[in-house]
């Protein structure tokens, strides 16, 4: 099926994403940090589904914004930020890093422009229908290895989150 | 209009990336400094999304990957600063000096 509107709909989410993260940067209370990186999570998921990638936006919605941010949110519950509010929210060297990020900034325009006609427009035939059968195939073939170590790594992460927030072991 | 390329889809996702740099170097807030991780993490996302629509799957797997990573950062990051809330009463990266000499 050809998409339809796709020009208004790409420039929509992108907005509602960058708009999502600015807000994560700005605002004072970090819940509506929280809230904002929602806002930008949802967009960037929408960004996945224009690009074919159903599987990936499915997976970003339901750990992002369903497991990670709720339990950023747990978190700046149990951390009192009454008085971090009241605070200075931009450290001393502000003027230096804004400096240095937008440097970084410019080097990617620099290379974008530059590099312009490295990206190539002919893009892949897609079959929507079979996207997660076709993740399934190389997940448990081609990068089995890589699968069970990411298992590992999240019993790691476990054992390590709670060891670390238990006051006696 | 013109068609969107991926590099239209590469430029949101160093917008994203430039966003979390700033959030990281600027805020006092360790919250909201992983908050600007997971950004430059989803930036990153982006990028292997588009380039998977010129190259094949490959990229769509390891942004699962990325996304497992991003997971198990935040776990132990968000372990890390509890358990510093509980000696120092504050959530300031700036007042985290424990290891200075």
């Amino acid at each position: 099926m050809q998409p339809v509107a796709t020009t208004f709909f790409f420039y929509f989410l992108a907005a509602i994403t960058v708009i999502g993260g600015v807000l994560v940067i700005t605002r004072r209370n970090p819940v509506h940090s929280a809230l904002a990186l929602i806002l930008a999570l949802l967009g960037q998921a929408g960004l996945y589904l224009m690009l074919y990638a159903p599987f990936v936006a499915g997976v970003q919605i339901i750990l992002y914004a369903g497991g990670i941010m709720v339990l950023f949110l747990f978190v700046i519950m149990l951390v009192s930020i009454e008085r971090a509010q009241k605070e200075e929210q931009f450290n001393k060297l502000w003027i230096v890093g804004i400096a240095s990020a937008l440097a970084l900034g410019s080097l990617f325009v620099g290379v974008y422009v530059k590099g312009k006609s490295l990206f190539r427009v002919a893009e892949l035939p897609v079959s929507e229908q079979s996207n997660t059968q076709q993740i399934a195939d190389l997940l448990y073939k081609n990068y089995l290895f890589a699968f069970e170590i990411a298992s590992l790594l999240l019993l790691v992460a476990i054992i390590g989150a709670v060891v670390m927030a238990k006051k006696r072991i | 209009m013109a068609p969107i390329t991926t590099l239209h889809y590469l430029v949101v996702a160093a917008a994203l990336f430039v966003l979390g740099v700033i959030g990281v170097l600027t805020r006092r807030n360790v919250v909201i400094v992983l908050m600007s991780i997971e950004l430059i993490l989803n930036a990153v996302n982006l990028n292997l999304v588009a380039f998977s629509r010129i190259w094949g799957l490959q990229g769509q797997i390891f942004a699962i990957f990325v996304i497992t990573d991003a997971a198990a950062e935040a776990a132990v990051g968000l372990g890390i600063l509890i358990a510093f809330f509980r000696n120092k009463e504050t959530v300031n990266v700036d007042e985290v000096d424990l290891l200075k000499w």
